[in-house]
């Protein structure tokens, strides 16, 4: 049986004594929402935190609340989002997203919020202590190499949120709630440019809310790739989203790539070449043909990387069609489904 | 390795233990509670062999800690059959979608919360509804069938039962 | 053996509950990790972190020390070797000098709860040399000086072999076509979704109990004899329901050894459940083997000769690799004409986890290479490869260049009934692009026709005995893996007596207290124990029949018995209880009791490798596989699968449409994501998220269609199901393939990554390891005076 170590646990219910209790025990210290991320990587002994602090009694922590916009608690389970009525009426991106991580006994735990601090992941580093022991540890934990890309200064494990690039799309913003104060970040930027330090946020800080802004005149779509129709996180992950005016010429648009970086990855170029545009078969491929370029997946996930990599323009070409409301070019579904 | 206290109300019963606080749900209800009847295949959340209701949602016990299930409703399999069988359970009986058995508690728990929503499922809701339960001996077929007879005799229809209905077999 | 079959039967042939079923369902099946016992201590093992290494020095001084240590065991405590094979003793309980692979156990603790046992293997120190660790075929024959066993015939080679059956080079020299094509089948695991526990109690008296989660619990008998140097009589082994074994419980295991030794050491019960993990490194699953066929033909499909070569990566240890090399040879033979056959292979030891069987033993990856070859030649000549399948199918009563006897076969049904239903021959080619269809067909045996340890005694014995209220009970050796054997017998013996099945209660896989059965593999228990349950049953019968034949005043051969009931078949007024009559029979004869057993048929074959193949009766399948392909990511999706298998009889179609559906799913994931794969020397995904074990949502409908032949070794004409139907599917994906796309996948499984570069022309074939070898020995056909009765013919062309 793989067992947890030993930790004292916490369960505050505010947000800003969860803050208080992570800032007074500094490195020792760790938040757990769902826990489906955290407790493996505990079990394996990539974290083994003295203290945990439960979110999950934070007073009105997992309320959903679609007014103008979309306001999430952080606490809420990615099933009561991908379930919730007026987020598949009016956020159908989102329910989507949250819909196609991991499977459904997980969605059952795991929070929005979790999935937006979801660890990076790497198949040298999500592994038991004795398989990173046996192969020399990785600098992600315990370790001073990074055993995917040996002369990297810095870690290439790989952001696997599925939500995350949706979010970003979706110019959505975050709260964060330190003891002393609170911020809201645009999830853009609360990600950090290396597998270690993967995310723009202060150990005691407690992501409270996601705010997502009202999106009348958008379409978004998110896409995922992987191996089985579900459990698995994403081999890439592309959310785009898109205002289009007459003759789906492209008033503005975002494209952003999950699981193909440290970081969800914000295709620029892809969008400004396709700001103005009419969105047709043509501008897409070239948009496609730009946009997988600053992808970087390496040889630490599913299948082999340059396949991942070369997904990404067919992928986005795909998303980009839907948005455009263009037959994708996925095969048909099978005549019994 | 210092204990704690715990109140869990496990199918239905009010159940008093002593554990330390970062021992699963699955470790507390197979070691401490004697429920054997769930199983666990990984203990990382990757089979959902482990699968138990929590407050009527099918959650994985090793990835649950008692302290964040007290004052909530835990279901086990051993919490589905009374002096009778559930009708999942009758159903998975009948049609062998129970080979080895081990993963199928999880199956029954996870689909019964879908029955609870969705009298007549089609195989597509089943299968996304189950798509985080691994089985190795079925091939899920047989269990697709057996959720779709117990919802039938659960909506008060009278399918056939498929021990009495013909299976074809071909003289070679 | 079995005696004509019955006209009119009651039990079998019905869709009944398994035996077992409520307690499945209710989820209070014991399985091995469900045994508690009072004072149960829990045990750990340390496992090597090195691929290959000498071990200097091990010093447990430290575990020992820790609070709530009971015990500690290295490997010098149990020097004596086990293995599964009397030719491959080459395991032990734990490493004494030398470790093989990442995850071999070197030391072992027993404390009062896991997490003790876990800290305390921390604080063992044990010293390594590294040597040089070999990870592939390649490098293995390279590193010829760096040895993981010490024996074999040199180097890494841990068997060769090499036959010619009839005259091969005249067979080619008489063909108008000859093609040669090379494949690899990837390695993978069983992945049963239990992971393997066991818990061993000594008693007072010295008498070891194991409960384990073995498929095996005679051969595990055998080997904790052995390495504790105790009477087999002081050791009883138990095997509990397992929770899927699909051959990756069918080894002996260290584990097993390991606490029975602790709980020697201790007088307290200890207990040991493996992570999911330390599954992976058990594993005994699919050797990944590179393939070489060559065929010669006529203009009209018909073999004039066939050569075909395997490689083997056998991981660390030889567990049942020797059967399973010549299982890579051994069953190409048995579905279509080859009247002449050479066969070379061979095994080599690498640093890794060792292979052994899993579901259709070391036949998948052959059938997987024929049958892909197969629908090439065919493409080369311009036939249909549903056709050509049609018209080469061995006829019944054939006996093989390689000496196997082939009495009943259903192959052309099942081919003319999968073709029919999925619309092959109209829809192959035409579905469009993206779409496509394809076909393949199989051949697997009904328990291996000779015992792992040769004797002359039975494989399987069964023994019955008869309350005073009309109950049965049946102890058997048998192991439930899921796959239903405790059923069959209830069925088997409830058919014989005319009580319900209910009426009969089933005690098996206890090696105190039931006669042995060699195991639950290479699909023997049906066959097995179902002609050994007849046996017994017919003797009992004839027992209480006549007590009530003389009480009836009717004769004997006019009594039919069926629910309960023992009626004159002229007379139906006169009529008894079965518990009655059991009465009768017990006041006139004393105790009631028969027992039975069950030993195949002498094989035919005459030469030296010829104990692997023969089998009392083969099965068949054939399936059709359709599928969908994404042209710019290689996805390929799976729609519909149509399956049929020749059963013999389908002695409860329910279960037997279980066996094949499963099979099929596991087939599915073979052909497509499963693989055991390493990187710098370790598994590169020990866990059930990294392999890929397809979900509900990766499960095509599937139509199944049993297939019956009765044959007449079967019981009431029963041949395998739980094996077969899993080998026609992995060739028949890669068949459909290539009709929805163009391109050929010489390999599995097949990944999107490898169908994209296919179509750009980059995909590289497998090649063969070069190897030389043994020279070959020749083997005649058969003379007609040895040919197993007049109705038996020769495969001569």
């Amino acid at each position: 049986m793989m067992r947890l170590p030993p930790f004292r646990y916490h369960a505050p219910t505010s947000a800003r004594e969860a803050a208080r209790i992570l800032g007074d025990h500094g490195g020792d210290a760790m938040a757990v929402a769902g826990g489906t991320d955290l407790y493996p990587n505990m079990k394996r002994r990539q974290f083994e935190p003295k203290v945990l602090v439960g979110l999950r009694r934070i007073e009105g922590a997992s309320t959903i609340r679609a007014n103008g916009g979309l306001r999430l608690g952080a606490l809420a389970t990615l099933t009561a989002i991908a379930e919730d009525a007026a987020v598949r009426e009016r956020w159908p991106v989102v329910a989507s997203a949250a819909g196609h991580v991991a499977s459904p006994l997980l969605r059952n735990a795991a929070t929005i919020g979790g999935n937006l601090c979801v660890d990076t992941r790497c198949n040298y580093y999500n592994q038991s202590e004795f398989w990173r022991a046996s192969i020399g540890y990785c600098m992600k934990k315990d370790g001073d190499v990074c055993l995917v890309a040996p002369g990297s200064k810095t870690c290439w494990a790989i952001s696997s949120s599925d939500t995350a690039p949706v979010m970003i799309a979706l110019g959505a913003t975050v709260s964060l709630i330190a003891p002393d104060g609170e911020r809201q970040v645009p999830v853009a930027q609360l990600y950090g440019r290396d597998g270690i330090q993967y995310l723009e946020k202060r150990p005691e800080e407690v992501l409270t809310e996601v705010q997502v802004p009202d999106l009348r005149g958008w379409r978004a779509v998110y896409r995922k790739l992987r191996r089985r129709g579900s459990i698995d996180f994403p081999l890439l992950g592309v959310a785009v989203a898109a205002k289009l005016g007459r003759e789906n010429v492209v008033e503005d648009v975002r494209i952003v790539l999950g699981a193909v970086h440290t970081h969800p990855v914000e295709a620029k170029d892809a969008c400004v070449f396709l700001r103005g545009r009419a969105l047709d078969a043509e501008s897409i491929e070239m948009a496609a043909g730009i946009a997988y370029r600053p992808a970087k997946p390496l040889d630490n996930a599913d299948l082999v990387y340059a396949w991942r990599k070369r997904m990404v323009r067919i992928e986005v070409a795909r998303a980009l069609r839907e948005v455009a409301g263009l037959p994708t070019g996925d095969i048909p579904p099978p005549a019994h489904a | 390795m210092e204990k704690q206290r715990f109140r869990l109300r496990v199918n239905g019963e009010e159940r008093e233990c002593l554990a330390p606080v970062h021992h699963t749900l699955l470790e507390v209800l197979r070691e401490e509670l004697g429920l054997m009847g769930t199983k666990h295949g990984c203990e990382l959340g990757e089979c959902g062999t482990c699968t138990v209701l929590v407050d009527g949602q099918p959650i994985l016990s090793c990835l649950a800690l008692p302290i964040e299930c007290e004052g909530r409703e835990i279901r086990t399999v051993e919490g589905m059959a009374g002096a009778e069988l559930h009708p999942l359970q009758r159903a998975f009986a009948e049609l062998g979608a129970a080979q080895c058995g081990y993963c199928t508690p999880g199956f029954l728990l996870t689909a019964e919360t879908l029955l609870q929503k969705s009298p007549k499922p089609t195989r597509m809701e089943i299968a996304e509804t189950l798509a985080g339960n691994l089985c190795r001996c079925t091939g899920y077929l047989k269990i697709f069938e057996a959720v779709e007879l117990a919802a039938a005799r659960m909506r008060g229809e009278s399918p056939p039962s498929p021990l009495e209905a013909p299976i074809e077999v071909i003289r070679g | 053996m079995a005696e004509t079959p019955r006209t009119v039967l009651d039990v079998i042939g019905r869709p009944l509950l398994k035996v077992d079923a409520a307690a499945k369902v209710a989820g209070q099946t014991v399985f091995a990790d469900d045994v508690v016992l009072p004072r149960l201590l829990y045990a750990k093992l340390l496992r090597s972190p090195h691929p290959h290494a000498r071990i200097t020095r091990v010093d447990v001084s430290k575990a020992a020390a820790l609070r709530g240590v009971h015990a500690t065991l290295v490997g010098a405590e149990l020097p004596i070797p086990f293995g599964i094979l009397p030719v491959s003793q080459d395991e032990h309980a734990l490493c004494i000098d030398k470790a093989r692979f990442v995850g071999d156990p070197v030391a072992a603790v027993a404390a009062v709860d896991e997490e003790t046992a876990e800290a305390a293997c921390r604080l063992i120190e044990v010293e390594y040399e590294l040597r040089k660790a070999s990870m592939s075929i390649e490098e293995s024959l390279a590193n010829a000086d760096a040895r993981i066993q010490d024996y074999g015939p040199r180097g890494n080679v841990h068997k060769e072999v090499s036959y010619d059956f009839g005259d091969v080079e005249a067979g080619f020299a008489e063909a108008d076509h000859v093609r040669e094509d090379t494949f690899f089948f990837e390695g993978n695991t069983h992945l049963p979704m239990e992971q393997h526990a066991a818990v061993a109690a000594c008693a007072p008296d010295g008498k070891l109990t194991l409960w384990s989660s073995t498929q095996t619990p005679h051969y595990v008998h055998r080997a904790v004899a052995r390495v504790l140097e105790l009477p087999p009589s002081q050791i009883r082994v138990i095997a509990c329901p397992n929770g899927g074994g699909f051959g990756g419980k069918s080894d002996p295991f260290n584990h097993e050894i390991v606490v029975c030794r602790l709980s020697q050491k201790t007088g307290r019960p200890v207990k040991i459940t493996l992570t999911r993990e330390e599954v992976f490194y058990c594993h005994r699953g699919r050797h990944p083997v590179r393939m070489w066929v060559k065929t010669g033909l006529k203009r009209d499909g018909a073999i004039t000769a066939m050569h075909f070569r395997t490689a083997l990566d056998g991981g660390a240890y030889g567990s049942y690799g020797v059967a399973s090399l010549y299982y890579t040879g051994a069953l190409q033979t048995v579905t279509y004409r080859i009247p002449r056959y050479k066969f070379e292979g061979v095994r080599v030891f690498t640093n890794k986890p060792p292979c052994g069987p899993k579901r259709g033993h070391g036949t998948p990856q052959p059938r997987y290479a024929l049958e892909c070859h197969i629908d090439k030649f065919c493409e080369d000549l311009g036939i249909d490869p549903g056709e050509w399948r049609l018209r080469n199918a061995l006829e019944p009563h054939s006996v093989t260049a390689n000496h196997m006897y082939v009495r009943t076969i259903g192959l052309k049904k099942c081919l003319e009934t999968v073709m029919q239903r999925s619309g092959f021959q109209a829809r192959r080619g035409r579905l469009g692009s993206g779409r496509g269809i394809g076909i393949a067909a199989s051949s697997y045996l009904t328990g291996a026709g000779l015992p792992i340890y040769w004797n002359a005694m039975p494989q399987s014995g069964v023994q019955l005995k008869v309350d005073r209220g009309g109950g049965v009970t049946v102890f058997c050796g048998s192991t439930d893996i899921g796959q239903g054997s405790d059923s069959v017998l209830a069925y088997v013996v409830a058919e014989e007596l005319g009580v319900r099945v209910e009426d009969v209660r089933v005690v098996t896989a206890d090696t105190d207290l039931t006669p042995v059965d060699l195991g639950s593999y290479s699909s023997r228990v049906t066959l097995m124990t179902g002609n050994a349950a007849i046996q017994a049953a017919r003797k009992l019968r004839a027992l209480i029949l006549g007590a009530a034949a003389r009480k009836l005043e009717v004769p004997l051969d006019r009594l039919r018995a069926a629910s309960r009931r023992i009626w004159d078949a002229g007379e139906p007024e006169k009529a008894m209880s079965f518990a009655d009559a059991a009465v009768l029979a017990e006041s006139e004869h004393g105790t009631l009791g028969a027992v039975g057993s069950y030993r195949p048929p002498k094989a035919v074959a005459k030469w030296k490798g010829s104990g692997v193949g023969p089998t009392p009766t083969y099965s068949y399948s054939a399936a059709v596989v359709e599928v969908s392909a994404d042209r710019d990511t290689g996805i390929v999706r799976v729609d519909k699968v149509w399956i049929a298998h020749d059963v013999g009889k389908a002695l409860n179609p329910m279960l037997v449409l279980g066996q094949i559906e499963g099979s099929v799913y596991m087939g599915l994931g073979e052909a497509l994501m499963e693989e055991q794969v390493f990187r710098k020397g370790l598994h590169k995904i020990p866990s059930m998220l990294d392999y890929k074990s397809p979900t509900t949502l990766e499960m095509p409908p599937v139509e199944s269609i049993m297939i019956e032949t009765l044959d007449p070794e079967g019981p009431y004409g029963a041949k395998e199901c739980g094996q077969g139907p899993l080998l026609p599917v992995i060739p028949a994906v890669a068949n459909a393939v290539h009709d929805a796309l163009g391109v050929r996948i010489d390999e599995t499984p097949i990944t999107p990554e490898k169908i994209v570069a296919a179509l750009e022309g980059r995909y590289r074939a497998p090649e063969m390891p070069g190897f030389r070898y043994p020279e070959s020995v020749r083997v005649e056909p058969l003379e007609p005076s040895s040919l197993p009765g007049p109705e038996a013919q020769a495969v001569t062309r």
